[in-house]
């Protein structure tokens, strides 16, 4: 309980709220209706992604604002920090249900569909499935055409290397703003700014090399799909993670933080330690075991 | 900290106009608005329920397509449980938790904001996903609101619809817990120690904790469904070596502990309205606590009781069967406790006290035929039949509808300054409680007979009760426009309620809300009050 301060603060009413709803609606209604081949949808989802754009510009800028002028004591202060942990607590759970798919899969859907438990059948179906894992050839290769597995090596434990860097060099940025040393400060954020970067670039080429030399699509069977929507959320975390970590490290150099103040500045180094973690956890079930 | 920087909207009033309500950062105000958008969506679920049972009033096929049918069931219920119970319950924590516990405000008042205009924009896109199977939309959403491929991935473009509108409640309430979740552990005023914390309080704290969890498990159970449908992916088709049972998995390590969602706000109402008209504090106040965060751990790991019949291995549906059961325990303890806290106590019967007793009645009822069901080789039977449809429904209704009714009732003369009618609300409760037991109480018995759910016709034997059901389902229905009418006249006018509006409001464990007037200022707390 924080009673640091003997005055609440409440913030002004504000319109950025109510064009964040308008812009979810827009965005998905706009989707929905793309992928349903509805001609307006082009037009919702971009205008949706422009709403959304603005907003998020428009939104952090009247925080900033209000942090600059001094108006957050140190309740509220502590109500950011709360509030994202609880938001990395949920994308956690998010991502223990792509892993959890994933471990389904190997665990109970391959032996079953090999024809393992009193209740299987589907060899009856499709005799010459190999139920092993990575599933190369589906069960059914006429919907769902074969691929090639992604190995460990290479791309992905280059990718590795780059993201681990990346955690410590937030590590030592954050050391430089504790101790006041704001060129250890932007010189930090941006040598993680370029690995995240690389990572992403590197990402491209992998799905393009999967596409073009392996064969693996999302239209892969199993093996795919999962391969894809892992990578994939992940690939787009790290997107976010640089784009915050860009203002962030704009906002470092015109010297915004403190050593005591920088709540902005933590939320998105917990957010990229998160993002690292996720990688590891890929690493090892993705593309090793 | 300059004296400018202190002035921070404390001093005046609310905006005038429309800015109030749109740009609104305050919890009351909010509060309003979400109770006001769960009583629309509960007239509109309500709505289809009618039609439902409309149709269902003698065999064959009178009022609508079977597609449209089952489309209604599917949102009947996300309408009922989205947009109904659980913007209620979040209005009331809204509204509550910030007096409760001595807090100026929610601890993030825009994220608060957002979280109730999401709601309105997923309600419109449920609604399109209705009409557009009309305007050549493809096939309407006729799953049920579980979802299941692989009828989900042949539906049409309504089932995209459906995806995002879940997408859109899922980020509203992923938002509004955490924003819940961060006040009570941050705003509490001096002195107000955990276990000090009005037991309504501690409810919505398990609650948007295991929204936390759970909700990204729906999330992700519909995202990869959308990429089956649209990407050619292969999560739930086996010739691509998926699953569609991973399926019911996510749907129901979601869904389960979503039941306890519904249900903890309510446990909550009953904490704080029973000690007050038994003048007596809350027998056991500290085991309830435990209770609740023992149902919160083991509502996660029950939830595939609603998969016996899937195949499962004989282990994991023993395991998934004992644990179901244990459920029983910390809700039976509740119970008790509640009765017990009524127990020698100086009772009177208003409204929010009529409402709890038949809640703690009927909710026994549902966790006895809930106890049934958890038994394999029974549920080999009852699933899928309209005894599953009558036990949820006495769970969900007096469990969540019926709670919210006496919080309603209870808190009312706090939000309006006005009390209601005490004679049209026991009306409201006999009328409501009686049509709800003539609706549902018969459907327990065409289940075990062996009528399935989820289709728009039965065989004829089973006429009798149905058209008894659907005469209860009209009462049921029409007994909520005396609700709108009290609520109505309540914040019009009537006797002035006093800061403490019950003469028991203080007993147990309350907050601090009856140390305010009634009607609340604007802003209710500008400095921490000091708890003793
Ligand atoms: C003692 C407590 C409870 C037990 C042992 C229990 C057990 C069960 C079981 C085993 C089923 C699956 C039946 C089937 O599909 O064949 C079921 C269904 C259901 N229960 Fe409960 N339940 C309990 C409390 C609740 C509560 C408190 C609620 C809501 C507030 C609830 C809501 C539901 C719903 C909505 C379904 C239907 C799921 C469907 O669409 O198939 N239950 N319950
Ligand atoms: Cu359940």
């Amino acid at each position: 309980m924080s009673t640091a301060s003997d005055q609440y603060y409440v913030p002004e009413g504000s319109h950025w709220p109510i064009i964040a709803a308008g812009g979810v609606f827009v965005l998905f209604i706009g989707f929905a209706f793309w992928m349903n081949g509805v001609g307006a949808g082009k037009i919702f989802s971009v205008v949706g992604t422009l709403i959304t754009v603005y907003l998020f510009y428009g939104w952090f800028k009247s925080v900033i604002h209000e942090s600059l002028s001094g108006k957050y004591n140190t309740q509220v202060d502590s109500s950011f920090r709360q509030g994202m942990m609880w938001f990395i607590t949920s994308e956690v759970a998010f991502f223990a249900v792509l892993f959890g798919a994933l471990a389904y899969f190997r665990i109970i859907t391959l032996p079953y569909l090999g024809g393992e438990g009193f209740l299987a059948n589907s060899h009856l179906l499709w005799p010459e499935f190999d139920a092993t894992w990575p599933i190369l050839t589906p069960p059914n290769p006429e919907a769902y055409p074969p691929t090639e597995a992604m190995g460990p090596m290479g791309i992905p434990l280059l990718n590795t290397i780059l993201l681990l860097t990346s955690g410590a060099t937030i590590t030592w940025a954050h050391h430089g703003l504790k101790h006041n040393n704001q060129k250890v400060l932007v010189v930090g954020l941006i040598l993680t700014i370029a690995l995240g970067a690389t990572f992403m670039g590197f990402q491209a080429y992998e799905y393009y090399h999967a596409y073009h030399a392996l064969n693996l699509t999302l239209n892969s069977g199993v093996y795919g799909s999962t391969f894809y929507i892992l990578t994939g959320f992940h690939g787009l975390h790290v997107t976010i993670g640089t784009i915050m970590l860009i203002f962030i490290a704009i906002r470092s150099a015109q010297g915004h933080f403190t050593p005591e103040k920088h709540f902005a500045f933590e939320g998105v180094a917990w957010y990229w330690h998160f993002v690292d973690v996720v990688w590891i956890g890929l690493y090892i079930f993705v593309y090793w075991l | 900290m300059t004296a400018e920087a202190l002035d921070n909207h404390h001093d005046h009033g609310p905006p005038k106009g429309y800015k109030r309500w749109l740009f609104s950062t305050n919890h009351k105000d909010i509060g309003t608005m979400y109770l006001i958008f769960a009583t629309v969506m509960l007239f509109l679920g309500g709505g289809m329920a009618m039609l439902i049972r409309a149709e269902l009033f003698i065999p064959g096929l009178q009022l609508v397509e079977p597609n449209f049918y089952n489309n209604m069931v599917t949102n009947h219920a996300l309408v009922m449980i989205f947009g109904a119970i659980m913007p209620a319950a979040a209005g009331m924590a809204n509204w509550m938790i910030p007096m409760m516990i001595g807090a100026p405000d929610m601890a993030l008042p825009r994220l608060n904001n957002l979280s109730f205009w999401l709601l309105p924009m997923a309600a419109i896109m449920l609604i399109m996903a209705m009409v557009v199977p009309f305007f050549g939309g493809g096939a309407p959403v006729a799953t049920g609101w579980t979802l299941y491929p692989p009828l989900s991935v042949q539906a049409g473009m309504g089932m995209d619809l459906t995806i995002f509108a879940i997408h859109t409640l899922g980020i509203s309430s992923i938002l509004a817990s955490i924003n819940i979740i961060t006040t009570i552990i941050n705003m509490r005023a001096p002195g107000m120690t955990w276990m000090k914390m009005p037991l309504f309080v501690w409810a919505w704290f398990f609650t948007a904790l295991l929204l936390i969890l759970v909700m990204p498990a729906l999330a992700g159970g519909v995202t990869m469904l959308l990429f089956d449908r649209h990407f050619g992916t292969s999560f739930f088709d086996a010739a691509g070596g998926g699953d569609p049972v991973l399926f019911q998995h996510l749907f129901w390590f979601f869904g389960h502990p979503e039941v306890y969602v519904l249900l903890l706000p309510s446990i909550g109402v009953l904490g704080i309205v029973i000690p007050a008209f038994s003048r007596k504090p809350l027998f056991g106040y500290k085991p309830l606590v435990y209770w609740m965060g023992f149902l919160t751990a083991l509502g996660l790991v029950v939830w595939a009781h609603h998969q016996y019949t899937i195949g499962m291995s004989v282990a994991a549906t023993t395991y998934f069967m004992i644990g179901t059961i244990l459920v029983s325990i910390p809700i039976g303890l509740m119970l008790f406790n509640f009765i017990f806290t009524m127990w020698r106590g100086a009772m009177t019967f208003e409204t929010p006290m009529l409402f709890a007793i038949a809640i703690i009645l009927m909710f026994a009822f549902a966790g006895t035929t809930g106890v049934m069901l958890a038994v394999v080789p029974a549920d080999m039977q009852y699933h899928d039949t309209y005894f599953v449809v009558a036990h949820f429904h006495y769970a969900l209704i007096p469990g969540a509808l019926f709670g919210l009714y006496a919080g309603v009732f209870y808190w009312l003369p706090k939000w309006t300054g006005h009390m209601y009618d005490e004679t049209l609300g026991k009306i409201f409760f006999w009328w409501t409680t009686i049509a709800f037991n003539v609706t549902f109480f018969p459907q327990h018995f065409v289940g075990l007979a062996g009528m399935p759910r989820r289709i728009a016709d039965y065989s004829a034997q089973f006429t009798d009760i149905n058209i008894i059901s659907s005469i209860g389902g009209i009462m049921f229905g029409l007994s909520h426009l005396l609700f709108l009418y009290i609520i109505i006249k309540t914040v019009r006018g009537g006797k002035p309620a006093e800061a403490k509006s019950w003469e028991g409001a203080q007993v147990g464990t309350p907050g601090l809300e009856w140390t305010v007037a009634s009607p609340p200022p604007f802003h209710t707390f500008t400095t921490p009050p000091v708890v003793k």
